[in-house]
């Protein structure tokens, strides 16, 4: 990858996570942690990867993206805002009553959302379906979803898992958010999820670990995912929960809590000082 | 108009959807290793490359709807109606009901005439359950007729169906040739003045029969088949309640949530007047032949007349 073109990336990644900061400080609610550990792999997705129109959601020769761990939403809010679907002026009405952005995805009212997710393990599911769709359909688009390390100890995600191995849905694409965190502790103690890579495998995908937070790595597991044919891809992205910002890194705590003003303050200097750095 | 033809409405559900294959590309159709029961196998051999079988996982199936409905497909998903809308109703109400997605659930094997199977596989609760999501249609076709004309309209209605089929081969009580579906608006198949049955599913038959039991004790009683119970067509059984001052609605559904409580919210609200229902009165099922299980939880033509009666004479 071009080192303007990453640094660029950074930048934007940068600002995602102050946008889904500010949603959730503004809401007084939602999910910080897991918003930025997801935030690289949204923003390598949108500004990098997929085939979108902003000017026009529902393109239909788009490709898709399902947020099955759809509680991280605030930064997907923030790509999508970045991306020129709709204001950034909406973030700051994130979970207010009458607002668009909803505290999960709704497909219905927000620009750009292509799955209504919220309740784990569904998500995946409905990636299936589009992947199936436009194998129907003789479509090029890729479905794209990302499910979380806890999430994936929902059953459902084994049946769809079973189903896109058996289908061979090539044009489907999993990231696992690895961040090794849950609202009840780390999730090898919870209930382990390990070896997801290897599980993934044993049901016909194509894994790839790699560092969810590096760009170089994420251009060469997508370009790797679109290469492989005949089944499936997951990657297992591992990902440090609440990146870049201090007092949330690797911190459980921050799983669903907003900030106060001061933590919020503390949590965009921390971002600040990292945007400036790559200016 | 009734005659001694008789099939079961999942059957007439295969054969209404393999009649549509060639009709709509757009419609492709899911099971969860039930075709041969459910009789989307009818579909498959028309369209093998539109059917999909998802295995046996009910949560899945539905949500793989969801993805190809929201990619501009009709999907068909079919199981036992205990599996589709008990087992997967989240899926169903969060992947398909919240984001009003044009996924037909269509669910054989509904209630008591299951039969011998018993408890675990006799659902209920399906439309009590599925009745509560908002935005979602709720139809209970009461024969082949009915149901072929379901079929059809619910392929061209964009937005999420339940539909509700039975196991158990029923007399038809339509005619072909002059029978008119028309989601939400239920079908007065007889008049009357001392009292409504409202019926819908297998019970329709029953009720007929009911009223002409009834008849011989000079009671007239009005016939309502109310094939769609949400949304519930409210004015019929408003006149109905009017004109009649007492409603007995039977259902092969339990007493809680199905008809009968649909029913009794509109009297209440609109025209209050007293309300028996028939139906199974809040206790499992059991193992035997379809029709004694129907006769033993009191859902037969004699108890509606019986409660019927009762009810009226408290009228009087």
């Amino acid at each position: 990858m071009e080192s303007s073109f990453k640094h660029q990336l950074q930048q934007t990644a940068c600002k995602v996570r102050l946008g889904a900061l500010e949603a959730v400080y503004s809401g007084k609610s939602g999910h910080p942690g897991g918003s930025l550990s997801v935030a690289d792999i949204l923003t390598y997705l949108y500004f990098a990867q997929m085939h979108v129109d902003p000017q026009n959601p529902r393109w239909p020769e788009r490709d898709r993206f399902v947020l099955s761990k759809g509680h991280t939403c605030p930064a997907l809010y923030t790509v999508l805002a970045l991306k020129g679907f709709f204001p950034m002026e909406e973030l700051k009405k994130f979970r207010h009553p009458g607002a668009m952005l909803q505290g999960h995805p709704d497909m219905k009212n927000i620009p750009g959302i292509d799955m209504s997710t919220g309740s784990l393990g569904q998500g995946f599911s409905a990636a299936c379906g589009m992947a199936l769709a436009a194998k129907l359909d003789q479509k090029d688009y890729r479905v794209y979803a990302v499910a979380g390390d806890g999430e994936i100890q929902e059953g459902q995600i084994w049946e769809a898992a079973m189903f896109a191995g058996h289908r061979k849905l090539d044009n489907l694409c999993l990231i696992v958010d690895n961040n090794g965190l849950q609202i009840d502790g780390r999730v090898g103690e919870i209930c382990s999820p390990y070896p997801i890579a290897e599980k993934f495998t044993a049901f016909g995908f194509h894994a790839i670990e790699v560092d969810g937070h590096d760009f170089d790595a994420l251009e060469a597991a997508f370009e790797q995912a679109k290469q492989t044919k005949g089944k499936p891809t997951v990657l297992v992205a591992k990902t440090i929960k609440g990146k870049d910002v201090s007092f949330m890194s690797d911190n459980v705590a921050w799983h669903g809590a907003a900030p106060n003003e001061e933590q919020y303050q503390t949590a965009v200097t921390d971002l600040e000082k990292i945007l400036h750095s790559l200016a | 108009m009734a005659n001694s033809i008789k099939k079961a409405t999942r059957e007439s559900y295969g054969e209404a959807l393999a009649a549509l294959a060639d009709e709509n590309p757009d419609i492709v159709v899911l099971d969860a290793d039930l075709s041969k029961s459910t009789k989307t196998e009818l579909f498959q051999k028309k369209a093998p490359e539109r059917f999909f079988d998802c295995g046996i996982a009910e949560g899945n199936m539905i949500g793989i709807a969801a993805g190809l409905a929201a990619a501009g497909k009709i999907p068909f998903a079919s199981s036992f109606a205990m599996f589709a809308a008990g087992r997967a109703f989240e899926q169903i109400r969060n992947s398909v009901g919240y984001p009003h997605l044009n996924v037909k659930i269509c669910a054989t094997h509904a209630g008591i005439s299951v039969g011998e199977d018993g408890a675990t596989h006799q659902c209920c609760e399906d439309i009590g359950l599925m009745r509560t999501i908002p935005g979602m249609v709720v139809i209970s076709p009461a024969d082949d007729v009915e149901t072929r004309e379901a079929v059809k309209a619910i392929a061209a209605y964009d937005g999420p169906v339940y539909l509700r089929l039975g196991r158990l081969a029923v007399e038809r009580i339509n005619d072909p040739d002059t029978y008119r579906f028309e989601m939400g608006k239920g079908i007065q198949l007889r008049d009357g003045h001392d009292l409504t049955i409202i019926a819908t599913g297998l019970m329709v038959a029953k009720a007929l029969a009911a009223a002409d039991l009834l008849q011989e004790k000079g009671i007239s009683a009005r016939v309502i088949n109310m094939h769609t119970i949400k949304p519930l067509d409210q004015q019929l059984v408003a006149k109905a309640a009017q004109e009649t001052g007492l409603i007995v609605t039977a259902e092969e559904h339990s007493i809680i949530g199905g008809l009968g409580e649909a029913v009794c919210s509109a009297v209440c609200e609109l025209c209050p007047v007293p309300v028996v229902r028939v139906g199974v009165n809040d206790v499992f099922g059991s193992s035997g032949p379809a029709e004694k299980m129907l006769d033993l939880y009191g859902l037969s033509a004699e108890h509606i007349a019986q409660q019927a009666q009762l009810a009226w004479s408290r009228k009087k």
